[in-house]
């Protein structure tokens, strides 16, 4: 029996398992409120999955209009709200990008799960216009030597590099995280960049009546029914892995050729609006183009191509079956479509036509199923101010400081931390990791991991080439999510300004608990104003991003966990400043920025003992803006040969990176504290090496901009040691050893 | 020494890219009539006897099939 508006209107009595679908009592009633009637069971399964809180933000909209309302950009060409923010990096060419988390599913399923978050975010790339170029994955996992991270990180960085190799697309970077407090809950966070002309900014709307929608790509199933709802917005147990959810299953040589098939529909200028089909499928997808279009479609969902035959008219509605794409397009250029497509094999349908009646009407064997205003579905579902407070251990764990931690008091106490640090998992050699990733494919690579920022070249002839760098730091933010945010966003800026770029815009990743839980909701508000007014010093746009919500394992939830991606311009990628030590003659040493003794957070601290208090570092976005055009500028000049960030295990650990990485040794004179100047955490400083004849017009630079330089010392190409003046020297074989032999320890040598 | 058969399908709900890409393949190499193909997994096992059926079940449960998205049957083939 189908459940028909009419039966609806007969049958107002009808109880319905509008909880069991995620949705509170109150919302229920609205339903019926905007319906005057009680909803069709296709329609329930639309708004329970548009109103949950992975597609509606009801929890956090009221926080993030604030990158709203940041001064206005001359680089953003499209803002939040699209499937993806898109900026001018000049000569023609736009560049969109997006972060999107896809945690909870690669919890459930590692391999599957990580991949479909590739595939998810490359659609939404895709459907900008723009080719996509290159991903990136922030990850973060539970303690590197638990059971269970045995079971996900392995499959989670298999599903990545399964995916994404497929797709032929370079994984430029990211990060592996390891903390206690994700061992029920992983990061799994992914980013795409796209690029394309001006001319080829792509919209999601349906708009001119008598245009029709097409469904292209793969069949629909029965895959990952209710997953967005159940799987994104619910929180797991506490006996975990019991909790198995249907996932879906992707197929990345499909989407490979989707994407060819759309850059030719594209190129041959044949659609009018595009959306791809990710959480809740077919109900996000022609909701929202209704939406944001003309304000009406009827869609006959009959012919909808089906993998499975007997899935019910819910079930099509909400099924995430991967790899498919709505486009509206013209009746007079359907025929061309179709051929693009059938040259591609790839399913094409009709399935809509796009109207003026302002009402989303879907039919299913000749009866009216669903008859909506699109809007109060995609557009205008319940918004929460939920109540905030600030978390009632937060005191305490600030009055915690890490200053009475013990501290090493010789320097062979000295020499070993530096050894156990190098070697931690947070630190470590992330190679295991990346070397899963095809880093090169393209050949427009120029930086992958582990330098600071991945760089991918756009021009062949001029150089012209991006630089993106995600960061985030969940113990900086647990201390203080205002500061956490901000921190976060500046290292992400100096990463992607150490390349020699210039940083033009932000996306993010908001990671956190459950919203309903006031501490969580305090922490989500104070990154989102940190974030937002650290914007605005920079004088960046936020083109975008993703809120993930409970993120918790039983009422346990993570440490707050922004994850923010910077994106940058370099005007001629043959200047970039790699991080490698040893690529010119006679380099000496600098150290930029200002050097405290901050420990609060730190790598350190938590590493040798699992220790998290205290405030977090300083943040100074006027330095970091100055630091920033010195190294720009730097870069263009030709001035430097090597840069790279100081960040988690601060200056010990980039000069280890950089000496390895270029098998070099350097001879390093530190004034003041051994241990603060090699270890703490300061936020503004980076590590820069140049040849001993750029020194004067280098450090002219840095005056002019106010940006304080420290003489450290020089590169040693002669001798294969760091040393440390009157303190350590320790033989760059040592600290490989321990550099690298931790993740294959940990979890094989492959 | 008895022998054990498991075979592993993926669920019927899951996306099945191999078969599908065998699908393909057929009317392309002159094979008409198929309909649909999936494709799964077969284990041949060799046990020691008692055989304790409920612990095989666990051992096909955790390392040959992942229960997440594949199925399994198991058989205990007398001698």
């Amino acid at each position: 029996m189908i459940d028909s508006v009419q039966n609806a209107r007969d049958t107002p009595d009808h109880p319905q398992p509008y909880s069991e679908l995620g949705l509170k009592s109150e919302e229920y009633h609205r339903i019926l409120d905007i319906l005057g009637r009680r909803p069709t069971s296709s329609e329930l399964a639309m708004y329970s999955v548009m109103w949950s809180e992975h597609c509606s933000y009801k929890s956090s909209k009221v926080h993030l209009r604030q990158f709203g309302d940041l001064p206005h950009s001359e680089a953003l060409l499209v803002g939040i709200g699209e499937n993806a923010g898109v900026v001018d990096i000049g000569d023609g060419y736009a560049v969109t990008f997006k972060i999107e988390s896809h945690n909870h599913p690669s919890y459930v399923e590692p391999y599957q799960g990580a991949a479909t978050g590739i595939g998810g975010i490359v659609r939404d790339i895709l459907t900008m216009g723009a080719r996509p170029v290159a991903v990136m994955d922030p990850l973060r996992f539970g303690p590197a030597d638990a059971p269970d991270t045995q079971r996900v990180l392995p499959g989670v960085v298999a599903g990545i590099g399964g995916y994404g190799n497929c797709l032929g697309l370079p994984n430029i970077g990211g990060e592996v995280v390891f903390d206690d407090g994700y061992l029920g809950n992983p990061l799994v966070n992914a980013l795409c960049v796209g690029v394309m002309r001006h001319e080829d900014i792509r919209l999601a709307k349906a708009t001119g009546a008598g245009n029709v929608v097409i469904l292209f790509g793969a069949r629909t199933g029965g895959d990952g029914i209710g997953g967005v709802s159940v799987l994104a917005s619910e929180t797991f147990a506490a006996d975990g892995p019991k909790k198995r959810p249907s996932v879906q299953v992707g197929d990345p040589l499909t989407e490979k050729v989707l994407i060819e098939c759309c850059l030719e529909i594209f190129a041959a200028d044949l659609v009018v609006g595009i959306q791809d089909l990710g959480g809740a499928g077919l109900s996000c997808a022609t909701t929202e183009l209704s939406s944001a279009g003309s304000g009406g479609m009827h869609v006959v969902l009959d012919r909808v191509p089906l993998r499975d035959e007997t899935l019910a008219p819910e079930e099509i509605l909400m099924s995430e079956s991967q790899e498919r794409m709505c486009a509206v397009v013209r009746p007079s250029a359907v025929d061309s479509f179709m051929e693009i497509c059938a040259r591609w094999e790839i399913t094409a349908t009709v399935i809509a036509e796009v109207n003026d009646s302002g009402r989303l009407t879907i039919d299913w064997r000749d009866e009216r199923i669903v008859d909506v205003p699109p809007k109060t579905v995609a557009h205008e579902g319940p918004v929460y101010e939920r109540p905030l407070a600030r978390p009632l251990d937060l005191d305490d764990l600030r009055a915690d400081d890490p200053a009475h931690l013990p501290r090493p008091s010789t320097s062979e106490e000295l020499r070993a931390l530096l050894l156990r640090m190098v070697g931690s998992p947070n630190l470590c050699d992330k190679t295991w990791v990346t070397e899963q990733y095809d880093r090169y494919v393209q050949g427009n690579t120029v930086l992958a991991q582990p330098e600071d920022a991945g760089v991918v070249r756009v021009d062949e002839s001029t150089g012209l080439g991006v630089a993106v760098a995600t960061d985030g730091n969940g113990r900086f933010a647990r201390l203080d999510p205002y500061a956490g945010a901000q921190l976060a966003l500046a290292e992400a800026y100096r990463n992607v300004a150490t390349t020699g770029a210039r940083p033009l815009a932000v996306t993010n990743c908001l990671n956190f608990g459950s919203p309903e839980d006031p501490a969580v909701m305090w922490q989500f508000a104070e990154a989102v104003r940190g974030l937002a007014d650290g914007c605005r010093a920079l004088g960046l746009p936020v083109t975008g991003g993703n809120v993930s919500f409970y993120n918790q394992t039983g009422d346990k939830a993570i440490n707050p966990t922004p994850i923010i991606g910077v994106l940058g311009v370099i005007g001629d990628v043959a200047r970039r400043t790699p991080m490698a030590f040893g690529s010119v003659p006679d380099e000496v040493l600098l150290l930029l920025g200002d050097t405290y003794p901050e420990f609060g957070g730190s790598e350190w601290a938590w590493s040798e003992h699992h220790h998290l208090g205290g405030r977090p570092p300083a943040v100074d976005l006027g330095r970091e803006r100055a630091v920033a055009e010195v190294l720009a500028t730097a870069a263009e000049e030709g001035l430097v040969s090597a840069a790279h960030d100081l960040s988690d295990g601060g200056l010990a650990q980039a000069l280890v990176e950089c000496c390895l990485r270029g098998c070099v040794g350097a001879d390093v004179h530190l004034a003041g504290d051994p241990f603060v100047a090699l270890l703490s955490e300061s936020a503004g400083r980076v590590l820069v090496a140049l040849a001993v004849e750029r020194l004067t017009r280098f450090a002219d630079l840095c005056k002019e901009h106010a940006v304080p330089v420290t003489e450290l010392g020089s590169v040693r190409p002669d001798h294969q040691t760091l040393t440390v003046a009157g303190q350590i020297g320790v033989p760059l074989s040592e600290l490989r050893t321990a550099f690298t032999g931790t993740l294959p320890a940990l979890f094989g040598s492959g | 020494m008895p022998r054990v058969v498991v075979d592993v399908m993926l669920k019927p709900e899951i996306l099945d890219p191999q078969g599908s890409a065998i699908l393909g393949a057929l009317p392309r190499l002159g094979f008409d009539g198929v309909r649909s193909v999936r494709q799964g997994k077969h284990f041949e096992l060799e046990v020691d006897e008692p055989v304790d059926e409920a612990r095989l079940r666990e051992l096909a449960d955790t390392l040959l099939a992942n229960s997440v998205i594949e199925e399994f049957t198991l058989q205990v083939m007398p001698l």
